[in-house]
């Protein structure tokens, strides 16, 4: 249900707040620590942020798609590591229990989720198959009321700190493609499960991704997802066609933040005893980013809103995670480029965004993955 | 006990305010309104008092336009349990017209303890609780840095000049907040969609017999003067002979 515009409003501002009064003046040291400090994270649950997009009868604020891209650029004002932190639990986290769990998975989970007394985490991708996602070679066999599961996730997203993976695993056939997927909820720790050690990427300091290894890891029956086998992939794609659009926020809150900072920078840098934004060879790159994250803002809100009024939206939610992550490297890059020399160096927050929104077109689906989806998505409706 | 928290809504803290091109104030049409942080401040304290068992009711009132209702909300999703709205249209309220109000209030509520912020940052009055004070002739401590209650008796601790002071009053009485009272919590995202459900009474001036009537006329609005650029000095006997010839401060 849609909240009252005046709700709305104090929500946002709220968030806005808190993104300009404790994650802003904080960036600099989650990047340095390589982690979020305990105090942010607490005040981070406490403000309800675990559980933005987690219906309100399971203790989460249900925020409709369109109110929840409208956070989203909020709170990706800041440091991208911080939006990483709430956004499984948010969405591929959460989202397949949401979509096909059954009831009392519903009630076992989303409450914890919601509150961020445990981080959820989505483990799909494996060493050999990311993008073929079909084909992934973890396997669950089931012995007695119990599943054994054994195989390798890769690059998972808050690995290190999950109480719950919502995990894909193989129970049909090693040929059964597809269809031979089964979603499952498994807990953390569980005997059998391993962490690997975090892995030192390119940027998103403060957040985390490591291998999860399963070796022989047993779990209840009662946790595959909603009780059946070979619904997995299905319930994997849907969870990522939501996120997409969520995905596709950020980048616009990065940008939009990246374009101020440049804005800011412009107005303050003297050359040639001028601002460098009276140069029209600086103007230019001002106006292109402002434009391009404009119309980001202005697909993923149509989007959202097509969403929330029933409409199939898998095309247009790849449309604007492909536009927006592109959009977002190229309004860092100019970023880079109006901070000059300024731009390179660690002293100022865009280079740090610079290597962040790298990820964006990456993760939840490469740049490539999406035109195909779009592409494919084109043709087999042309088909009719 | 009951706490009463009257709430101000003023212009944002972070907005740079603009005086209007004919003096007679500053503009604020589509300027973001907030509720004062001294009474955010007000508002923080009772809910401490609420968590500790002390307080049993938080009620959150305002006096001005519907718009003032959403500082009331700010106050309930922050954790007060109910709200008066005194609704009135008139562009200029002034303490005097506030304390009386309020006075009104507090004899139909029947509170144990009055938090006001010590003054709202749009006209630095710092009025409005003495005034109450006088009105209803309940004892007031100003400018509290601490607050405790035990016994029906408050212990507030005052920052003052050179130094604390600490003052006891018998309850009911009025306090007024300073700025390191306490850190305003975030209304929580759950609380803010829970405060649209917690009552608002509504009320008007003219129900406690109160003539909103300025008093004072306002006039000129006028910026503060353009901060002069500052300089470097070489020396200390530079600085000195600069702060005795040119400054005049020595």
């Amino acid at each position: 249900m849609a909240l009252e515009r005046e709700t709305l409003d104090q929500l946002l501002e709220t968030v806005r707040r808190f993104v300009g009064e404790q994650l802003i003046p904080n960036e600099d040291r989650i990047c340095q620590e390589d982690a979020i400090p305990p105090e942010i994270v607490s005040q981070m649950r406490q403000l309800g942020l675990f559980g933005y997009s987690i219906p309100e009868e399971y203790g989460g604020i249900g925020l409709n798609m369109s109110e929840e891209v409208q956070l989203v650029f909020e709170l990706s004002q800041a440091s991208p590591a911080c939006r990483s932190l709430v956004g499984t639990n948010n969405g591929i986290g959460s989202q397949g229990i949401i979509l096909d769990g059954s009831k009392a998975q519903m009630e076992k989970y989303l409450p914890r989720l919601a509150s961020g007394e445990i981080i959820g985490s989505f483990a799909l991708t494996e060493p050999d198959f990311g993008s073929d996602a079909a084909s992934i070679r973890t396997t669950a066999h089931r012995e007695g009321e119990h599943y054994v599961i054994n195989g390798t996730k890769r690059y998972i997203t808050n690995a290190p700190e999950a109480g719950l993976f919502t995990l894909m695993a193989r129970t049909g056939p090693k040929d059964s493609g597809a269809d031979g997927i089964s979603c499952f909820l498994v807990e953390a720790p569980t005997p059998g499960l391993k962490l690997g050690p975090p892995d030192k990427k390119m940027g998103m300091s403060g957040s985390h991704t490591c291998d999860v290894i399963f070796e022989d890891c047993r779990v209840p029956a009662s946790q595959l997802l909603g009780g059946q086998e070979g619904q997995g992939f299905r319930t994997a794609m849907k969870v990522l066609d939501r996120g997409r659009l969520s995905i596709a926020a950020a980048c616009v809150g990065v940008a939009e933040r990246l374009i101020r900072d440049s804005l800011t920078f412009a107005a303050e840098r003297k050359q040639f005893g001028r601002p460098i934004a009276d140069f029209q060879l600086v103007q230019a790159m001002l106006a292109d980013s402002r434009t391009e994250a404009y119309a980001a803002r202005a697909m993923v809100t149509d989007a959202a809103a097509r969403y929330d009024s029933g409409e199939t939206v898998a095309t247009l939610a790849a449309c604007c995670k492909l536009f927006a992550s592109e959009m977002v490297g190229r309004v860092a890059d100019r970023a880079v480029q109006i901070h000059g020399g300024a731009g390179y160096v660690a002293d100022y927050p865009v280079e740090r965004f610079y290597r962040d929104v790298r990820l964006f077109r990456l993760y939840e689906g490469t740049s490539q993955i999406q035109q195909l989806i779009i592409a494919r998505n084109m043709i087999r409706d042309h088909a009719g | 006990m009951k706490v009463l928290v009257p709430v101000k809504r003023v212009v944002d803290a972070n907005v740079k305010v603009r005086v209007k091109a004919d003096g007679s104030g500053v503009e604020l049409a589509n300027v973001k309104m907030a509720m004062n942080p001294f009474c955010e401040i007000a508002v923080e304290e009772a809910i401490r008092l609420k968590e500790k068992g002390i307080a049993e009711e938080i009620v959150a009132i305002s006096v001005g336009s519907a718009q003032a209702g959403e500082t009331i909300r700010t106050a309930l999703a922050m954790g007060a349990d109910r709200g008066i709205l005194v609704k009135t249209d008139a562009p200029v309220i002034e303490p005097l017209a506030v304390a009386k109000i309020l006075k009104g209030i507090v004899e139909a509520e029947q509170p144990g303890l009055v938090i006001l912020g010590k003054q709202a940052i749009d006209d630095d009055a710092s009025q409005t609780g003495q005034m109450l004070s006088a009105l209803i002739g309940w004892p007031q401590a100003t400018f509290a840095s601490k607050i405790e209650i035990a016994e029906g008796k408050a212990t507030i601790t005052r920052e003052i000049d050179g130094g604390l002071q600490t003052l006891r009053l018998s309850l009911p009485a009025i306090v007024t907040t300073d700025l390191r009272l306490n850190e305003p919590r975030y209304a929580s995202l759950p609380n803010i969609m829970k405060a649209k459900k917690k009552p608002i009474d509504e009320k008007t001036p003219e129900e406690f017999g109160v003539d909103l009537t300025p008093r004072l006329e306002i006039v000129t609005t006028a910026e503060p003067p353009q901060r002069q650029a500052g300089m470097r000095v070489d020396t200390v006997a530079e600085l000195v002979d600069k702060l005795k010839n040119e400054a005049g401060v020595l």
